[in-house]
Parts: structure tokens; sequence; C-alpha cells
């Protein structure tokens, strides 16, 4: 089974070298799209059948002489490969209708399957060489597919920021690898595993390691790169970064964190539990200012690795208190969210990659009435911000509510910091599950429903069928995520018990299909009863009103109080409908504000609203950091234009320095 | 019969704190001496409880003046006082409720950290309402100091009180000598206090605090 | 045998909710009225106004979508299937584990979320505002509702609602934490269900609708869905907080029908006191402006949030 995984990544790296000649021909999007969607596909069944089997592990003799490079295909494994798979064979697909408009094909086309191959490796490999190195790869292969619209003035400066966040996120992981592997220098997993640090030292590798896998899955406050970047890659790319990428950081997270560390304390679970609660809450405040779709998704992704990092904080918390049952269930609800953004975030990008072709803009402001021109994107949209919004019947409810029955399962938790940790972290959690369903309205309701504000929007065309295909297929894994959810946690069940020790009971045997995460409370939720009930009555009820009572329509104007207003001006704008939450929470937070300049009467000139939103994080800890580098920079630039002498003076005390530090040592 | 006893004693001390949150949310002086008059009533109602399951008679004494004074007494001085000064149609606060309710919630959950893991070997009941009456105590500091009136802080101060006087009777009950003495000093520092308030007022036309910073003449 | 009488009462109780919705809502009204020194419409009034909206034809705008006319019947049958969930004469229905309080949370917010988007369908401005103030409103009290319920599941050890009604039925006391959550659940109950002081569902001024607004271009059998939708809604908050907080009465574990008899006469009572109850509360104080409500419901989540911190700090409260 590894040995076929590996072929599959062999075969991607194939592609991308196959890709150089081929990236200006009509065949080559076909050939690299269409071989990467093939095995891609593979590589997912592959990985769907190695959950439930036994750990397989192989030693290649590349890289490092005296180590080789170590891989092994656990449960963890086998799913974040299924999860990336899916992701990308569902981008590639989409690529085979969306690729047709690319500009620059052979700055994309190299790189794609590369950054496919490198996600696979990242989660295949098994020693930090070859872990680090699969890591900048993939860091590598997507900056350049964001600058791959290089003309864009924009997308040079997100990819700077990215490529000097994700430098420091794989500085971060290095020293993490380092303090694992101690003096010894072996840096395979496995004698890191079996090592065991001083509480001191594990605490450092946690803090490295939240640095370092915690900016490339988007933690605040070191998130920056992503609302940036995300927007400037191509859309089945941006799908691939938010979608998977974002889920091999928090796998690179787990292995190190719940699999190679050892026993966590409770108090890494407080630091963790409150990061993914500030992240939730900033990520999707964010994204209801936000009047770019594509930034207003990579945002609400921000929001959704908080989501998934609460869960994985309270599986430490009750590792660390020796309550495995609870950490089992805690951790499938974190990996359960992982599946399930990686569907339908992609599915949400795919749509605004949608949105971009037929429109050729990506500002709300400038949408609307897209439900009529563009039909099928529209119903596949609104299935993807109703799983986004954690509606029930969709996939997104079931791992909400599973976290919040992890929550309710160990209350009487006995260290001080977790009782207070806690219900902060279930109540952030509510909090921003509300604020999505807001975002998600407004994103939805301003770009396809209502009148066309813009010439663009009301001249939109349907997208072609592999985009279409592509976006039905993940909008069915949401429904059937949500009414099937027993399917996944048995899926998940393997994993669990590798990292926590622990099992849910086997939820496909529970009738009528319910899923039952605590025997002990039987609290239950039967999704697909739910949907079928729902279903039903809805189509009942219209059937027999239809035949009862009324089925006549008229078509008339709109009533709008008596006083209808034909410019599609009159109705709401992203930004209006955002108002009341940025009053509410917006002030408090980025101490947003709003000025009205009215001129005098019988002034022609305009009144003026403006709205300011400043980014707090980014005033505080970034521009800071830029201004002292500013700083430092031109003070040593002195050193650009020093006279022979100097120079040599210079080299004489930095000589001198060097052997009185020898003399000093002896 | 014992968990019913104990379990109205918390609702009451709950009820207190509930109080307490209902005074921060005010921003109408005519409510926040309304909220006082039911916090003052609530604390004698808890008082008079302990009372009754203590069998401790001289408790109902001081039920009686909690109720005579700080219930009836003192808020109808307070509303006189502010019709006289003219403020009764003033709005004020200083920070916005929702991030004042929100560190009243820190502070509960302060006083609960601090107060339960200190007190492990007491009566658990008792445990309780004193880890409560610390969160009174502190939502009335938190009162005093979130806002700009005077009146509003003579407020946040009386409940500070009733959040003591709740402790004392919630431990084992204080001597009467002791809270009569305590009552009358309250009385006494009223008196002043309003007797205070209209000076100013004479002076400088307005009680608010912050206005009366400018007067200090100590900064530049 | 046993499985049909099950599937019996499931499907009275379905059918009682629906029958007694618009009942509720003509209580409502009619105490209103009378407070207010008026006669008042009948108490079956509103069983009138859906039989002459269903009669009507249905008025659209020409760039109304399939998603507009959709959503009325989803939206109906979300509430429903919601409203079906909540025992109101007896507990343990056997549907009833297919969702809990957390649950049906989620689905009234699925149909707002369908409501809100219909709201902005036909690109008027008033929908607008109307989908906005209510999302603003939901983003405090459904986090309100989830801190209710999860205080709710600390005291009783479930989120069931027929697990809890049980536990309060046989081993409830004064708490604390249940003081606070019956604090807040009638303050989201009237945020949710657009009461006044949050929203006036009498209100004919554009600018003070939020409810409203958002059904302002619905018209015949599908503002009938809707309308029925909030009756339901509103029968599901009073129903929830009766078998929560006040659950005497409530048939649990019967063979015989004089308990469902005594469940159902008890159910019918506590409706009609919460109904008046209602009434009253609405007649006495005024409408708030719009960005007060956020204070009240920060309130309600604070409340919510404190009870969950008590029961987590000390078991006992």
């Amino acid at each position: 089974m590894i040995i076929a995984l590996l072929l599959c990544v062999a075969g991607l790296f194939v592609l991308a070298i196959a890709a150089v000649p081929l990236a200006g021909t009509a065949v080559g999007r076909r050939v690299v799209y269409g071989g990467a969607l093939g095995v891609t596909a593979l590589a997912a069944v592959l990985a769907l059948v190695a959950i439930g089997a036994v750990p397989a592990a192989l030693t290649l003799p590349l890289g490092l002489a005296w180590q080789g490079a170590h891989f092994r295909l656990d449960a963890l494994a086998a799913f974040f490969l299924l999860v990336v798979n899916l992701g990308a064979a569902a981008a590639s697909l989409y690529a085979l209708g969306y690729g047709r408009h690319e500009e620059a094909p052979h700055r994309v086309l190299p790189f794609y399957p590369s950054f496919l191959a490198a996600m696979n490796l990242v989660v295949l490999a098994a020693d930090a060489y070859s872990f680090l190195v699969a890591w900048e790869l993939m860091s590598l292969a997507s900056w350049a597919l964001v600058v791959s619209q290089h003309r864009v003035a924009e997308n040079l400066r997100a990819g700077t920021i990215y490529i000097v966040m994700a430098s420091f996120g794989t500085l971060a992981l290095l020293l993490a690898f380092g303090l694992l592997a101690g003096i010894g220098g072996d840096y395979a997993f496995a004698t890191m595993r079996a090592a065991h640090l001083s509480h001191g030292l594990a605490a450092l590798v946690l803090a490295l390691v939240l640095l370092g896998a915690g900016s490339k899955a988007g933690l605040v406050p070191l998130h920056v790169w992503l609302p940036l970047a995300h927007p400037a890659a191509p859309s089945h790319v941006s799908a691939l970064m938010s979608g998977v990428m974002t889920k091999v950081a928090i796998y690179a997270f787990i292995r190190i964190v719940f699999d190679l560390l050892g026993a966590p304390s409770w108090w890494s679970a407080v630091v963790v539990l409150a990061l993914g609660g500030i992240t939730a809450m900033m990520g999707v405040l964010y994204a209801l200012m936000q009047r770019d779709l594509k930034r207003l998704l990579a945002y609400s992704t921000v929001e959704n690795v908080g989501i998934i990092f609460i869960g994985l904080g309270l599986a430490l918390a009750f590792q660390a208190n020796g309550f495995a049952a609870g950490a089992a269930v805690a951790l499938t609800a974190a990996l359960f969210h992982v599946f399930n953004h990686s569907q339908f975030k992609s599915l949400l990008f795919f749509g605004a990659g949608a949105v971009l072709t037929a429109t050729g803009t990506r500002d709300l402001e400038r949408l609307g009435g897209l439900i009529h021109r563009m039909p099928r994107t529209a119903v596949l949209m609104l299935l993807g911000s109703g799983a986004i919004a954690a509606l029930p019947p969709l996939n997104g409810f079931v791992s909400e509510w599973l976290t919040f029955q992890a929550i309710l399962m160990r209350p009487d938790l006995p260290q001080w910091g977790l009782k207070i940790a806690v219900p902060a972290a279930g109540a952030l959690l509510a909090l921003s599950a509300a604020l999505a369903a807001a975002c998600f309205v407004r994103a939805y309701g301003i770009a396809f429903l209502g009148r066309p504000r813009s010439e663009a929007a009301a001249s939109a065309h349907e997208v072609d069928g592999f985009s279409l295909s592509a976006m039905a297929g993940l909008a069915v894994s949401c429904v059937l995520g949500g009414t099937l959810p027993g399917v996944m946690i048995d899926l998940l069940s393997p994993v669990a018990r590798m990292l926590t020790g622990a099992r849910l009971a086997p939820q496909m045997a529970v009738p009528w299909l319910s899923i039952v995460p605590n025997a002990d409370t039987h609290n239950s939720y039967n999704g697909l009863l739910l949907c079928l009930f729902i279903i039903g009555v809805a189509s009942a009820s219209a059937y027999a009103i239809h035949r009862l009572a009324s089925r006549a329509v008229r078509r008339s104007a709109a009533w709008d109080c008596g006083f209808p207003d034909p410019r599609p001006t009159s109705q709401y704008t992203a930004d209006s409908f955002a108002q009341p939450i940025r009053r509410v929470f917006g002030a408090v937070v980025f101490r947003t504000h709003e000025r009205v300049t009215v001129p005098p009467p019988g002034d022609t000139a305009p009144a003026r609203i403006e709205k300011f939103v400043p980014d707090p994080i980014w005033d505080t800890l970034y521009a800071p950091v830029a201004d002292a580098l500013d700083v430092v920079t031109r003070v040593l630039n002195h050193l650009q234009f020093l006279t022979i002498r100097r120079y040599l003076s210079l080299v004489f005390a930095a000589l001198i320095l060097l052997l009185a530090t020898v003399a000093l040592w002896q | 019969m014992q968990g019913f006893n104990f379990d109205v004693a918390h609702m009451l001390a709950g009820g207190l704190v509930l109080v307490s949150f209902m005074m921060l949310y005010q921003d109408r002086l005519y409510s926040v001496i309304n909220t006082l008059a039911l916090h003052a009533l609530v604390l004698s109602l808890s008082v008079a409880w302990q009372a009754y399951i203590r069998d401790a008679p001289h408790l109902y004494i001081t039920a009686a003046i909690a109720l005579g004074f700080k219930a009836i007494i003192i808020p109808i001085a307070l509303r006189r006082m502010v019709f006289r000064l003219g403020i009764h149609r003033e709005i004020e606060t200083v920070v916005s409720i929702g991030l004042t309710m929100l560190a009243g919630l820190a502070l509960v959950g302060l006083s609960m950290e601090v107060m339960l893991p200190v007190t492990t070997h007491a009566d658990p009941a008792t445990r309780e309402d004193i880890a409560l009456a610390l969160s009174v105590v502190l939502l009335g500091l938190l009162m005093m100091v979130t806002r700009r009136n005077a009146v509003s802080q003579v407020a946040g101060f009386m409940s500070l009180e009733n959040g003591i006087n709740l402790a004392a009777t919630g431990a084992q009950g204080m001597p009467l000598v002791v809270e009569i003495s305590i009552a009358f000093s309250i009385l006494i520092a009223f008196i002043v206090i309003g007797i205070f308030l209209f000076r100013i007022r004479e002076r400088f036309d307005t009680v608010d605090l912050q206005a009366l910073d400018a007067f200090r003449g100590e900064r530049r | 045998m046993a499985m049909i009488r099950d599937l019996l009462v499931q499907g009275v109780q379905m059918l009682l909710v629906l029958a007694l919705a618009p009942l509720l809502t003509g209580i409502v009204r009619k105490v209103k009225a009378r407070l207010t020194r008026r006669r008042g419409a009948s108490v079956v009034q509103p069983y009138r106004d859906l039989r002459r909206l269903l009669a009507k034809e249905v008025a659209l705008a020409p760039n109304a979508s399939w998603l507009f006319r959709v959503a009325p019947y989803l939206i109906f049958a979300l509430t429903w299937v919601a409203a079906a969930l909540v025992p109101t004469f007896a507990t343990g229905l056997i549907f009833s584990w297919s969702g809990d309080l957390i649950a049906i949370t989620a689905l009234l917010g699925t149909a707002r979320f369908l409501l809100a988007l219909a709201g902005m369908d036909i690109g008027t401005s008033f929908g607008g505002i109307g989908a906005s103030r209510e999302v603003m409103i939901a983003s405090l009290a459904e986090p309100a509702m989830l801190m209710i319920a999860i205080s709710l599941a600390l005291v009783a050890g479930s989120t069931q609602l027929s697990a809890i009604a049980e536990f309060m039925l046989r081993f409830g006391s004064l708490r604390v934490t249940l003081g606070m959550a019956l604090v807040a659940f009638v303050i989201v109950a009237v945020a949710e269900n657009g009461r006044i002081p949050v929203d006036n569902p009498a209100t004919h001024l554009e600018l003070t609708m939020v409810h409203e607004a958002m059904v302002l271009e619905y018209s015949g059998r599908h503002l009938a869905m809707i309308e029925l939708g909030a009756s339901l809604k509103l029968l599901l908050y009073v129903s929830a907080i009766a078998c929560l907080f006040i659950p005497w009465g409530l048939a649990v574990d019967v063979d015989g029908i004089e308990g469902y008899a005594v469940g159902m006469a008890a159910y019918l009572g506590k409706l009609l006191v919460g109904a008046m109850a209602l009434g009253v509360f609405e007649t006495s104080i005024a409408k708030m402006r719009v960005f007060r409500v956020p204070n009240f419901l920060g309130a309600a989540l604070m409340l919510g949030l404190l009870g969950v911190l008590l029961r987590f700090v000390s078991r006992g409260m």
C-alpha cells in the first residue's frame, strides 16, 4: 500500500516535469489536470483502504546519506492522505474546466502537480529531514502558484509576505524537530516518539510547533499571509491552499503534539483552547468586514481552523487528565471538522472561481442576481454556504454538535485553568458559529440574490461542465456527511484509537443510523431522519396546498411599501448588511468607526460616509516589526559605504574579538 | 429537607449576584436606585432565611435593619436627592455595557477561583455562598469604577456593603451590636456624602466627576 | 403493538402543535388588546387569516427566484419538525432522540437562514434591513441559547429535552444555574420570536421592523406558511419553557389514557398561562432601539455563560 502511494507521488512529479514542455499546448492542460485527477483519485481510494489496515513503514535510500528517507503509513497519515487527495481530485476536475481561462499556463501547470506531490509527501514522511524538505517544497510550489499572475501588484506583495511567513514557519519547525531529536541527532520519528523530554523542553517544542504549523494553518496572530495569498492564486489553487494545505499544517501539529511529544500537560490544553477560540472569533469578524469574495472565504478558513484547534485543545485537556474516552470524542470532532471543512471550503472557492470567470470580478458590491444567470452554481453555492454555517442536516452541523458533546463529557476537570478555559472556548465556538451563519447570509445574499449591481453581473453566464461536476460532487459529500455521519465516525475510530487509546462505539450499529458519541448519556442526533422529515413535510405541504387551496401566481411589480425603486443601487450593499454587526462587535474588537461629512445646504458636493476598519493585529504586531526592520537596515546600510581603511579595521576588530574569546574560553 | 434549605440559600445568594449585574446594566439614575432597593430586599430575604434555617433570632433583626434602612429609607432619600440635584434625566456610563458585563463575569470567575480552593475545610454550602458574596463585593467595586456620576458610585458602595453583610451572615452571623454600629456608621457616612454632594453642586454646578477632575488645578 | 402506539402518540403531538399554534397567537393578541382597552379580534381569528391567505393568489415580483418560492415551505417544515421534538404532554416520544436541544436551536437557525435569504431575494432595501438586523440579533441569541442548553445539560446530564424534563420532574430543585437559565431563556425567547421589546409584530412602520421587513414581499399561501411557521416557533418556545422549568403534569412512561389526559390538561393550562404572561409582558414595556437589543441579548449570553461557569466550577450550583 505504501509503495503504491509513493508511486502515485512519483507519478505526480513526472506530470510536473512533463508539464514544462507541454504547458503552451492545448493538450498540456488536459494531460496535467486529467493525469492529476486520475492519480489523486487512485491515491484517495488507497488511503481509504489503508485507514483500517496495519501501519506500514518504508525506508528509501534518498536524502541524507546516513539516514535514508523514512516513510510511514499509519491511520493518522492515511486519513490525512484521504483528505488531501480528495481535495486534490476535486480541484483537478474543476481545473479541467477553469484552466481554459489561464493566461500564463507555463507558470501554473508545472507547479500544480508538484504542490500535490509535496503535500502527499509531508503526510507520508516519517523523519524530520524528508518532512521538512517536503514542507518547503509545498511552500515553494504554492508560492509560485500565488505569484503566477504577476502583473497584478497586490499578488506580488501577497507572495512576498507569504514566503517570509512560510520561511519563518519552517524555521520554527526546524528548531522544534531539533529539540525533539535531542543530542543524539537521529531524525527518525520513531526515535523521537520513544524519547522523553523534560517539561520545559516539551513546552518549548509546543510553542515552536504552534508558531510553525500554526502559521501555516492560519492561527491568529500568524494568519496575516492567508487572506492575501489565498485570493491571489488561481481559484483551484486557492481551494487547495485553504481546504487542503491548512489541513496538512494541522496534520503536522497533531503528529508532533499528540504522537511525538508524549503525554500532554494541562496548561498546553489551555493555550491551544485559548488560541483556537480567539482565532475562531477574529477570523469570522474579519470575514464579515470584507467585500472581496475570496478574501472573505480565506478569513472564514481562519475561523474554521480555530474551531478545529478548539477540538484539539479539548482532546489535549482530556488526555492530560487521563480521560481517554473524552479525548477520543474531541479528537473525532476535530478530525471530522477537518474533513468537512476541506469539502465545503473547496466547494465555496470553486463557486467563487465560477463567479470570477462569469463576471470578471470578486467584489461583492458589483455582484447580485446571479441566481438567475448561473442557476446551477447558485444551488451548489447555497449548499456550501449552508454547510459552512453549520445548518442541519448538512455536515458542518455534525462536527459542531460533536464538539459541544465533547465539552459536556467531563465537566469536573480538576485544574482551575481548564474549568474556566473549556466553557469560555464553548462560548467562543457558539458565537463564531452564529457569526459564520451571518457572514454567509451576507455573502450568498449579496452575490447571488437581489438585482445585479453592475453590468458584469447582469451579463454573467453559467460555467462549464467540469467545474459544475466538481462542485456537485463536493455538495453531495456535504449532504452525505450530514445525513450519514456514522460512516465518518467509524472511519475515524482507528485514528482516535491510535492517538488517544480509546475509540467511540461503532456508530453504524446504532438503530436508525443515529450517532451516539457518549454511551452514558445517550445524547443522539439523527441527520438522516431529520432530513427526510424536512423534505417530506415541505413537499407534502406544498402538494397539499397546491391541490386543495390555490396554486395561482401573478407576476407584478415588487411591493417595496409602495415606493419601488428601479435602480439596483437602492438595495442593500455588502457594507450596509454588515453594519449592525460592525457596530456591535467591530467597535470593540477592531475600533471601527464611521465618518459622515454632509455638505451645507446649497452645496452640490455629495455627502460622504467613510468607514475605517483598522487591522489591530497588523498594527500592533507586524507594522512595528516592519518599521524596526526598516530602521535596522537603514543603520546597517552605512556598512555599504565605508572606506577601505574602515573595512580593514572591521576585519581586524573581528579577528581580535575571536582570539580574545578563545583565550578567555580556555 | 437539608438540601432544600441550602438550595434556597444558594438561590438567594445567586439572586444577589444577578441583581448586581442588573445594576451594572442600568444607565438611568432612578433605575439604579430602584435596583439598589431590590438589592437590599434580596439581602434582607437572604439574612431572614439564614435566621430561619439556623434558628438564630438575632439575624431577624439584621434582616429588618437591612429592609428598613437599605431597602426603604436610603433609596427614598437618594431619589429625593437626585430630584433636588436635577440630574434625574441623565444617562451615563463610562465603559460600554457589553464590556462591563464581560468584566463582571470575569470577576465572578475570579472570586470563585480564589474562594473555593481556600475554604476547602468548611461546610460545602457555606463555601459557595462566601464565593458568591465576594462576587457581589467585586461587582460593587466594578460599579464604582465604571461610573462617572457620584450617585451611581454611592449605589455601588452600598451594594458592596450588602455583599460584606451576606458574607458575614453566611459564615456564622455577627453579634447584633456590631451590626447596629455598622449600620449607624453607614448612615452617618451617607449623610456626610449627601451634604458634600450638595455643596459640590452649588459650587461647580455639576456632580460629574470627570468634569470635577478638571478643577483640580494640579494638571497642566 | 407498542410501536404503533408510540407512532400514534408522536403523530398526535405533531398535529397538536400544528393545531394549537395559531390559537396561542390569537390568545396573546386578545390579551394585549384587552389590556389596552380594546375588544380585540376573536382568539380564532388567526385560523381565519390563514384560510383566507391560503386561498389567495400569490403576487410575485418579476425577479423572484425559486428560492423565494420554495423557502416558505422549507421554513414551515423546519419549524414544525423542531416543534415536534419538544415534549408537550408526554416525554420519550419515539422520534425525540433524533434531535436534542442543540439540534432544535440549529434547525430554527436554518429556518432563519432561509428567511433572511428570502428577504434579500427581491432586492429591495427593506428586505435588506430585515435580514441584516435579524442576523445581528441571531448572532447573540443563538449563542445564548447554546449556553443555556449546555448549562441545562450540565445540571440534568443530557441534552435531550425528554431526558432533561424527566430529570427536572424527578430531581428538580432550586439551583442558581437553573434560575439564570430561565431568565436567559425568556430573554432569548422574546428576541427569537420578534416580540416587544426586541421587535414589534404589529408594527406598520418599516424602519422599526425586523421580522416583518423580511416577509414584506410575501403574499397568499407563501405568507400563510410563514405566519404559521412564526406561530409554531412561539409555541415551541413556550412549550420548551414549560417542559424544562415547569415540568409537573408531564406524562412519563405511562401506559393508560389517564396519564396522557392529565399531561394534555397540564400542557393546555401552561400554554394559557404562558400566553397571558407574554401578553402582559409585551404591554408593560416599550420596544427598544435597535442598538439597545445587543445589550439586552448580551445580558442573556452572560447569564448563560455564568450558569455554565458556575456548574463547571462547583457542582453544587
